[in-house]
């Protein structure tokens, strides 16, 4: 096989951003369950979380593409 | 059943190509062994291998043409008609040692691997990798007219200052003539209209999105004097939207991958920095140097990295932007690029119907990248400009 093993790090960046916006979507669902009235208010805010776990991640995946 | 069939294929394909990668390695090990008995340059040695690896190795890679089709470009490439490259042909500009040099790419004939020498007012250039550099006399190796580094292989030639058209920002005034466009007939039509009548056309379209920026975004984070950074954030809203949007259009008007540049994020991200730091009250300021309601001892610490939050929170908008884009952009081209890579139409279908999923992930990204840029925007300059109560 060739290839770089920056892929590895791009992929285990891809797994910690999946397990962050799986919590804040999964959470999300509960709280809307929960309170539909809120619901507008709660996806906001879980947009506004999952960006910046996102961000996080893909600060990962840069450093991994640039090598 | 077919797909059975095409699965079938594609393994088949898959281990032969194996097998045929053992044979030519061998090959490519005795072909080596020979070599190192024959006393040749350095350099000539290391193109040989190259030359025959290229031969040798048929397997399709795919990083170069996805690299070069996210990369900007002098010369807009629409489309290859009997092994012809047809394209738009953009002005170079240059600020060279003897003053401005203006002439159209089309002058390189398509070439970017600095072979082809435009000769200018006694000033010869090359075109390596749509990177413009001054000619060296003397091709090096493959007639390439550049020198390279021994051991890093890193162009050594100078550049001119270039300040080019080139197809990002051809496509940077395609997109501020569409929203000029979307804005002027909006306004247009509410300076015409003299009653309260529902909006028809462009307005009846922008009407809903600039009312969400406004009371959503702006009015929601911001506070009391959210009115002054209304236009900033429909301007940044509009314009991250419309070239996302349009870099994901693969023919003609499209195609170019503007926010999906570092270049320009990175201005966006800075017009963020000065516009949250000149908005700064004095509030802001001692939360970041003098931190109250810590032991003294904490505070220098908290200041520093503070002060650090202040480049980093526009540094995150900026890769975030660009990463989310490019990403977009290489997944697309990385999906097509699968029938190359298993040498079969049978994946086609497969690849098709992925891309086309993509795609419409990629519609809903463009508007939340443009969204989120927006509403952390507006959060940032919120929390400057927040109040100390009591």
């Amino acid at each position: 096989m060739t290839g770089s093993i920056a892929a590895l790090g791009a992929g285990l960046a891809v797994i910690g951003i999946g397990i962050g916006i799986g919590q804040i979507g999964g959470h999300a669902m509960d709280a809307i369950a929960r309170n539909p009235e809120a619901s507008n208010k709660i996806s906001s805010n879980m947009i506004i979380t999952a960006a910046l776990v996102e961000g996080a991640g893909l600060f990962g995946i840069v450093v991994s593409l640039l090598k | 059943m077919v797909e059975q069939v095409s699965l079938h294929r594609i393994l088949k394909s898959i281990s032969l190509k194996k097998l045929n990668r053992f044979f030519l390695l061998f090959l490519f090990a005795s072909t080596v062994m020979q070599a190192t008995n024959v006393e040749v340059d350095v350099h000539e040695s290391d193109t040989a291998k190259e030359s025959t690896l290229d031969k040798e190795k048929k397997a399709y890679d795919p990083t170069d043409d996805i690299m070069h089709h996210i990369a900007d470009s002098h010369g807009w490439h629409l489309f290859d008609w009997k092994g012809h490259e047809i394209g738009i042909p953009l002005p170079v500009i240059l600020y060279t040692d003897k003053g401005l040099v203006v002439f159209s790419s089309s002058a390189f004939h398509h070439d970017s691997e600095g072979k082809h020498i435009v000769e200018i007012k006694g000033q010869r250039f090359i075109n390596f990798h749509n990177k413009i550099y001054y000619a060296s006399e003397i091709p090096s190796g493959h007639g390439i007219y550049a020198q390279f580094n021994e051991t890093t292989h890193v162009i050594s030639n100078s550049k001119p200052w270039d300040i080019s058209i080139t197809k990002n920002v051809a496509s940077l005034l395609l997109s501020a003539i569409i929203i000029l466009w979307l804005f002027l007939s909006v306004a247009r039509f509410y300076k015409r209209q003299q009653s309260h009548r529902s909006p028809k056309g462009v307005a009846a379209f922008m009407e809903p999105i600039i009312i969400f920026v406004r009371d959503e975004i702006a009015k929601e984070n911001i506070g009391p004097h959210y009115k002054r950074f209304v236009p900033l954030l429909l301007t940044f809203f509009f314009f991250i939207w419309i070239n996302n949007v349009m870099g994901l259009v693969p023919l003609f008007p499209g195609g170019a991958n503007v926010t999906g540049n570092i270049a320009v994020t990175m201005v966006l991200a800075i017009i963020v920095m000065i516009v949250t730091n000149i908005n700064g009250n004095k509030n802001y300021w001692s939360h970041i140097f003098w931190m109250p309601g810590v032991p003294v001892a904490v505070k220098p610490l908290l200041a520093v990295v503070e002060f650090i939050g202040i480049f980093t929170k526009p540094f995150s908008l900026m890769i975030r932007l660009f990463a989310n884009i490019t990403a977009g952009h290489i997944i697309v081209l990385s999906l097509i690029s699968l029938i190359f890579i298993f040498e079969t139409a049978l994946v086609s279908p497969v690849s098709v119907l992925l891309t086309l999923f993509i795609s419409v992930l990629e519609i809903l990204v463009t508007a939340l990248q443009a969204y989120i840029f927006t509403l952390l925007t507006a959060l940032y300059i919120g929390a400057a400009m927040h109040e100390e109560h009591h």
